[in-house]
Protein backbone atom coordinates (compact mmCIF):
# COMPACT_ATOMS: atom_id res chain seq x y z
CA UNK A 1 0.00 0.00 0.00
CA UNK A 2 2.78 2.35 0.95
CA UNK A 3 4.60 1.49 -2.25
CA UNK A 4 1.56 2.16 -4.35
CA UNK A 5 0.94 5.57 -2.81
CA UNK A 6 4.54 6.56 -3.33
CA UNK A 7 4.46 5.42 -6.94
CA UNK A 8 1.26 7.33 -7.61
CA UNK A 9 2.77 10.49 -6.19
CA UNK A 10 5.81 10.33 -8.42
CA UNK A 11 3.54 9.37 -11.30
CA UNK A 12 1.74 12.66 -10.92
CA UNK A 13 4.80 14.59 -11.96
CA UNK A 14 6.51 12.44 -14.52
CA UNK A 15 5.89 9.03 -15.91
CA UNK A 16 8.70 8.73 -18.42
CA UNK A 17 11.97 6.92 -17.89
CA UNK A 18 15.25 8.89 -18.11
CA UNK A 19 16.12 7.22 -21.42
CA UNK A 20 12.79 8.22 -22.93
CA UNK A 21 13.25 11.72 -21.59
CA UNK A 22 16.63 11.91 -23.30
CA UNK A 23 15.06 10.82 -26.59
CA UNK A 24 12.29 13.40 -26.16
CA UNK A 25 14.90 16.08 -25.41
CA UNK A 26 16.79 15.16 -28.59
CA UNK A 27 13.60 15.24 -30.68
CA UNK A 28 12.57 18.61 -29.22
CA UNK A 29 16.09 19.92 -29.89
CA UNK A 30 15.72 18.81 -33.50
CA UNK A 31 12.40 20.68 -33.73
CA UNK A 32 14.07 23.73 -32.16
CA UNK A 33 16.97 23.54 -34.61
CA UNK A 34 14.59 23.29 -37.55
CA UNK A 35 12.58 26.26 -36.34
CA UNK A 36 15.75 28.27 -35.68
CA UNK A 37 16.91 27.52 -39.22
CA UNK A 38 13.55 28.62 -40.59
CA UNK A 39 13.57 31.87 -38.59
CA UNK A 40 17.18 32.76 -39.36
CA UNK A 41 16.62 32.17 -43.08
CA UNK A 42 13.93 34.86 -43.12
CA UNK A 43 15.05 38.18 -44.60
CA UNK A 44 16.39 40.43 -41.85
CA UNK A 45 14.88 43.56 -43.33
CA UNK A 46 11.45 43.50 -44.88
CA UNK A 47 8.57 45.91 -44.98
CA UNK A 48 6.09 43.16 -44.18
CA UNK A 49 2.59 44.58 -44.19
CA UNK A 50 3.71 47.93 -42.76
CA UNK A 51 3.36 49.73 -46.09
CA UNK A 52 0.05 48.13 -46.94
CA UNK A 53 -1.31 49.29 -43.57
CA UNK A 54 0.18 52.79 -43.93
CA UNK A 55 -1.46 53.21 -47.36
CA UNK A 56 -4.93 52.49 -46.00
CA UNK A 57 -4.61 54.35 -42.68
CA UNK A 58 -6.65 57.31 -43.95
CA UNK A 59 -9.63 54.98 -44.52
CA UNK A 60 -9.44 53.34 -41.12
CA UNK A 61 -11.01 56.01 -38.87
CA UNK A 62 -8.16 55.87 -36.32
CA UNK A 63 -4.54 57.01 -36.42
CA UNK A 64 -2.85 54.18 -34.54
CA UNK A 65 -1.89 51.37 -36.93
CA UNK A 66 -2.31 48.51 -34.41
CA UNK A 67 -5.85 49.61 -33.56
CA UNK A 68 -6.58 50.03 -37.26
CA UNK A 69 -5.44 46.45 -37.92
CA UNK A 70 -7.31 45.03 -34.92
CA UNK A 71 -10.65 46.74 -35.37
CA UNK A 72 -10.76 47.49 -39.08
CA UNK A 73 -8.39 45.70 -41.46
CA UNK A 74 -8.43 42.42 -39.56
CA UNK A 75 -11.71 43.03 -37.76
CA UNK A 76 -12.83 39.51 -38.59
CA UNK A 77 -10.11 38.04 -36.33
CA UNK A 78 -11.12 40.29 -33.46
CA UNK A 79 -14.81 39.55 -33.94
CA UNK A 80 -14.15 35.82 -33.75
CA UNK A 81 -11.84 36.34 -30.79
CA UNK A 82 -14.65 37.94 -28.82
CA UNK A 83 -16.57 34.77 -29.61
CA UNK A 84 -13.68 32.64 -28.31
CA UNK A 85 -13.64 34.61 -25.04
CA UNK A 86 -17.37 34.13 -24.60
CA UNK A 87 -17.09 30.42 -25.44
CA UNK A 88 -14.34 29.95 -22.85
CA UNK A 89 -16.56 31.54 -20.23
CA UNK A 90 -19.56 29.43 -21.29
CA UNK A 91 -17.30 26.40 -20.96
CA UNK A 92 -16.22 27.42 -17.45
CA UNK A 93 -19.79 28.15 -16.38
CA UNK A 94 -21.07 24.87 -17.78
CA UNK A 95 -18.69 22.98 -15.49
CA UNK A 96 -20.41 24.17 -12.36
CA UNK A 97 -21.00 27.13 -10.11
CA UNK A 98 -18.23 29.16 -8.53
CA UNK A 99 -16.64 27.51 -5.49
CA UNK A 100 -18.32 29.11 -2.52
CA UNK A 101 -15.39 28.89 -0.12
CA UNK A 102 -15.39 32.24 1.62
CA UNK A 103 -12.00 33.79 2.05
CA UNK A 104 -11.11 35.23 5.42
CA UNK A 105 -11.51 39.02 5.48
CA UNK A 106 -8.49 40.73 3.93
CA UNK A 107 -5.92 42.58 5.98
CA UNK A 108 -6.01 46.34 6.40
CA UNK A 109 -3.29 46.86 3.77
CA UNK A 110 -5.08 44.96 1.00
CA UNK A 111 -8.36 46.60 1.87
CA UNK A 112 -6.85 50.09 1.77
CA UNK A 113 -4.93 49.43 -1.43
CA UNK A 114 -8.02 48.01 -3.13
CA UNK A 115 -10.06 51.07 -2.22
CA UNK A 116 -7.25 53.20 -3.55
CA UNK A 117 -6.50 51.24 -6.73
CA UNK A 118 -9.92 50.13 -7.97
CA UNK A 119 -11.19 53.59 -8.99
CA UNK A 120 -7.78 54.45 -10.40
CA UNK A 121 -7.73 51.27 -12.52
CA UNK A 122 -11.18 52.02 -13.90
CA UNK A 123 -9.95 55.51 -14.82
CA UNK A 124 -6.87 54.02 -16.52
CA UNK A 125 -9.07 51.57 -18.42
CA UNK A 126 -11.12 54.49 -19.70
CA UNK A 127 -7.98 56.35 -20.74
CA UNK A 128 -6.51 53.31 -22.52
CA UNK A 129 -9.77 52.84 -24.40
CA UNK A 130 -9.76 56.45 -25.57
CA UNK A 131 -6.03 56.55 -26.31
CA UNK A 132 -6.27 53.46 -28.52
CA UNK A 133 -7.37 55.62 -31.45
CA UNK A 134 -4.02 57.39 -31.71
CA UNK A 135 -1.53 55.69 -29.36
CA UNK A 136 -0.80 52.25 -27.92
CA UNK A 137 -3.94 51.16 -26.09
CA UNK A 138 -7.37 49.98 -27.05
CA UNK A 139 -10.08 47.59 -26.04
CA UNK A 140 -7.88 44.66 -25.02
CA UNK A 141 -5.50 46.64 -22.87
CA UNK A 142 -8.36 48.54 -21.27
CA UNK A 143 -10.31 45.31 -20.79
CA UNK A 144 -7.30 43.65 -19.17
CA UNK A 145 -6.94 46.53 -16.67
CA UNK A 146 -10.67 46.43 -15.98
CA UNK A 147 -10.51 42.66 -15.49
CA UNK A 148 -7.55 43.05 -13.15
CA UNK A 149 -9.47 45.56 -11.04
CA UNK A 150 -12.30 43.04 -10.86
CA UNK A 151 -9.87 40.33 -9.74
CA UNK A 152 -8.43 42.67 -7.12
CA UNK A 153 -11.92 43.40 -5.80
CA UNK A 154 -12.78 39.69 -5.71
CA UNK A 155 -9.52 38.96 -3.87
CA UNK A 156 -10.33 41.53 -1.23
CA UNK A 157 -13.64 39.86 -0.43
CA UNK A 158 -16.02 41.80 -2.66
CA UNK A 159 -18.92 39.88 -4.18
CA UNK A 160 -21.04 40.77 -7.14
CA UNK A 161 -24.43 41.72 -5.65
CA UNK A 162 -26.95 38.96 -6.36
CA UNK A 163 -29.21 41.46 -8.14
CA UNK A 164 -26.47 42.05 -10.73
CA UNK A 165 -25.39 38.43 -11.13
CA UNK A 166 -28.30 37.52 -13.40
CA UNK A 167 -29.24 39.39 -16.55
CA UNK A 168 -27.08 42.51 -15.97
CA UNK A 169 -23.90 40.40 -15.80
CA UNK A 170 -24.88 38.26 -18.77
CA UNK A 171 -25.73 41.31 -20.88
CA UNK A 172 -22.36 42.86 -20.05
CA UNK A 173 -20.57 39.66 -21.00
CA UNK A 174 -22.35 39.39 -24.36
CA UNK A 175 -22.32 43.14 -25.18
CA UNK A 176 -18.89 43.12 -26.85
CA UNK A 177 -19.65 40.32 -29.27
CA UNK A 178 -23.23 41.50 -29.84
CA UNK A 179 -22.30 45.11 -30.64
CA UNK A 180 -19.39 44.01 -32.83
CA UNK A 181 -21.53 41.54 -34.76
CA UNK A 182 -24.36 44.07 -35.08
CA UNK A 183 -22.00 46.72 -36.49
CA UNK A 184 -20.27 44.18 -38.73
CA UNK A 185 -23.60 43.10 -40.21
CA UNK A 186 -25.19 46.57 -39.99
CA UNK A 187 -22.75 48.18 -42.41
CA UNK A 188 -24.03 45.75 -45.05
CA UNK A 189 -27.21 47.92 -45.28
CA UNK A 190 -25.07 50.61 -46.91
CA UNK A 191 -24.08 48.15 -49.62
CA UNK A 192 -20.67 47.43 -48.16
CA UNK A 193 -19.51 43.92 -47.33
CA UNK A 194 -19.23 42.46 -43.84
CA UNK A 195 -17.07 44.62 -41.52
CA UNK A 196 -16.42 47.19 -44.26
CA UNK A 197 -17.07 50.39 -42.30
CA UNK A 198 -17.86 53.52 -44.32
CA UNK A 199 -14.70 55.66 -43.87
CA UNK A 200 -16.59 58.71 -42.53
CA UNK A 201 -18.18 56.66 -39.72
CA UNK A 202 -15.26 54.31 -39.08
CA UNK A 203 -13.85 56.26 -36.10
CA UNK A 204 -17.17 56.38 -34.26
CA UNK A 205 -18.03 52.77 -35.03
CA UNK A 206 -14.61 51.58 -33.81
CA UNK A 207 -15.02 53.55 -30.57
CA UNK A 208 -18.50 52.05 -30.09
CA UNK A 209 -17.21 48.50 -30.66
CA UNK A 210 -14.19 49.08 -28.44
CA UNK A 211 -16.26 50.51 -25.60
CA UNK A 212 -18.56 47.49 -25.58
CA UNK A 213 -15.62 45.11 -26.03
CA UNK A 214 -13.73 46.70 -23.11
CA UNK A 215 -16.68 46.15 -20.76
CA UNK A 216 -17.15 42.58 -21.97
CA UNK A 217 -13.46 41.66 -21.84
CA UNK A 218 -13.09 43.09 -18.34
CA UNK A 219 -16.21 41.33 -17.07
CA UNK A 220 -15.22 38.07 -18.80
CA UNK A 221 -11.71 38.03 -17.34
CA UNK A 222 -13.01 38.73 -13.84
CA UNK A 223 -15.74 36.10 -14.28
CA UNK A 224 -13.16 33.56 -15.51
CA UNK A 225 -11.19 34.23 -12.33
CA UNK A 226 -14.25 33.22 -10.29
CA UNK A 227 -13.88 29.76 -11.82
CA UNK A 228 -17.58 29.05 -12.21
CA UNK A 229 -21.07 30.39 -12.61
CA UNK A 230 -21.88 32.97 -9.92
CA UNK A 231 -24.93 32.15 -7.83
CA UNK A 232 -27.95 34.21 -8.87
CA UNK A 233 -29.83 33.58 -5.66
CA UNK A 234 -28.43 34.91 -2.39
CA UNK B 1 23.37 38.78 -34.04
CA UNK B 2 20.74 41.43 -34.57
CA UNK B 3 18.15 42.19 -31.87
CA UNK B 4 15.48 40.80 -34.18
CA UNK B 5 17.17 37.41 -34.32
CA UNK B 6 17.92 37.50 -30.61
CA UNK B 7 14.24 38.01 -29.75
CA UNK B 8 13.07 35.45 -32.30
CA UNK B 9 15.56 32.79 -31.17
CA UNK B 10 14.78 33.44 -27.49
CA UNK B 11 11.13 32.97 -28.36
CA UNK B 12 11.99 29.68 -30.08
CA UNK B 13 13.92 28.61 -27.00
CA UNK B 14 10.90 29.29 -24.77
CA UNK B 15 8.67 27.43 -27.21
CA UNK B 16 10.99 24.39 -27.21
CA UNK B 17 11.35 24.35 -23.41
CA UNK B 18 7.58 24.49 -23.13
CA UNK B 19 7.16 21.71 -25.69
CA UNK B 20 9.57 19.46 -23.77
CA UNK B 21 7.82 20.12 -20.46
CA UNK B 22 4.42 19.53 -22.07
CA UNK B 23 5.51 16.06 -23.20
CA UNK B 24 7.49 15.00 -20.15
CA UNK B 25 5.27 16.12 -17.29
CA UNK B 26 2.09 14.26 -16.53
CA UNK B 27 0.74 16.70 -13.95
CA UNK B 28 -1.93 18.79 -15.64
CA UNK B 29 -0.94 22.05 -13.96
CA UNK B 30 2.55 21.63 -15.37
CA UNK B 31 1.11 20.90 -18.80
CA UNK B 32 -0.99 24.09 -18.63
CA UNK B 33 2.06 26.10 -17.54
CA UNK B 34 4.08 24.53 -20.35
CA UNK B 35 1.46 25.54 -22.91
CA UNK B 36 1.62 29.10 -21.58
CA UNK B 37 5.41 29.17 -21.90
CA UNK B 38 5.06 27.91 -25.49
CA UNK B 39 2.53 30.65 -26.19
CA UNK B 40 4.81 33.32 -24.75
CA UNK B 41 7.59 32.04 -27.00
CA UNK B 42 5.37 32.41 -30.06
CA UNK B 43 4.41 35.95 -29.01
CA UNK B 44 8.09 36.83 -28.59
CA UNK B 45 8.87 35.48 -32.09
CA UNK B 46 6.02 37.56 -33.56
CA UNK B 47 7.10 40.67 -31.63
CA UNK B 48 10.70 40.22 -32.71
CA UNK B 49 9.92 39.63 -36.37
CA UNK B 50 7.64 42.68 -36.44
CA UNK B 51 10.75 44.85 -35.93
CA UNK B 52 12.33 43.90 -39.25
CA UNK B 53 11.03 47.01 -41.01
CA UNK B 54 13.67 49.33 -42.53
CA UNK B 55 12.42 52.41 -40.65
CA UNK B 56 9.47 53.71 -38.71
CA UNK B 57 7.17 51.88 -36.33
CA UNK B 58 7.22 48.06 -36.31
CA UNK B 59 4.84 46.09 -38.54
CA UNK B 60 1.43 46.50 -36.84
CA UNK B 61 -0.05 43.21 -38.08
CA UNK B 62 2.04 40.84 -35.91
CA UNK B 63 1.47 43.18 -32.94
CA UNK B 64 -2.28 42.95 -33.43
CA UNK B 65 -1.98 39.15 -33.62
CA UNK B 66 -0.07 39.10 -30.32
CA UNK B 67 -2.71 41.23 -28.58
CA UNK B 68 -5.43 38.91 -29.84
CA UNK B 69 -3.38 35.87 -28.89
CA UNK B 70 -2.70 36.96 -25.32
CA UNK B 71 -6.38 37.38 -24.52
CA UNK B 72 -7.23 34.03 -26.08
CA UNK B 73 -4.38 32.39 -24.14
CA UNK B 74 -5.67 33.81 -20.85
CA UNK B 75 -9.21 32.63 -21.56
CA UNK B 76 -8.03 29.18 -22.66
CA UNK B 77 -5.84 28.89 -19.56
CA UNK B 78 -8.79 29.70 -17.30
CA UNK B 79 -10.90 27.04 -19.04
CA UNK B 80 -8.04 24.53 -18.77
CA UNK B 81 -7.61 25.22 -15.06
CA UNK B 82 -11.31 24.69 -14.37
CA UNK B 83 -11.23 21.45 -16.39
CA UNK B 84 -8.17 20.39 -14.38
CA UNK B 85 -10.05 20.98 -11.13
CA UNK B 86 -12.92 18.87 -12.47
CA UNK B 87 -10.53 16.03 -13.34
CA UNK B 88 -9.10 16.31 -9.85
CA UNK B 89 -12.57 16.22 -8.28
CA UNK B 90 -13.68 13.28 -10.42
CA UNK B 91 -10.60 11.03 -10.24
CA UNK B 92 -8.70 12.31 -7.21
CA UNK B 93 -5.59 12.74 -9.36
CA UNK B 94 -4.34 15.63 -11.42
CA UNK B 95 -3.19 13.55 -14.38
CA UNK B 96 -5.07 12.35 -17.40
CA UNK B 97 -6.16 8.73 -16.89
CA UNK B 98 -4.55 7.50 -20.09
CA UNK B 99 -3.50 4.08 -18.82
CA UNK B 100 -6.09 1.43 -18.15
CA UNK B 101 -4.16 -0.64 -15.61
CA UNK B 102 -2.60 0.96 -12.56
Amino acid sequence: MHDKTARLTTDEYTQVAPVVRLVIALLVSAVAAGLAYAVSSLPLVTTGLQEAVAEQMAQSGVSHPVTAVLLNFRGYDTLLEMGVLLLALVGVWSLGSAPSSREPPPGAVLEFLTRFFAPLMILIAGYLLWAGAHAPGGAFQAGAVLGASGVLLLLSGWHLPASLAGWPLRLTLVAGLAVFAAVAAGVMWTGASLLEYPPQWAGGLILLIEAAATLSIGATLAALFLGGRPEDSP
Amino acid sequence: MTPVLLYALTGLGLFSLGLYALIVHAHLLRKILALNVMGSGVFLVLGGLARRVPQGAPDPVPQAMVITGIVVAVAATALALVLMLRVRAATGRTVLPDRQSD
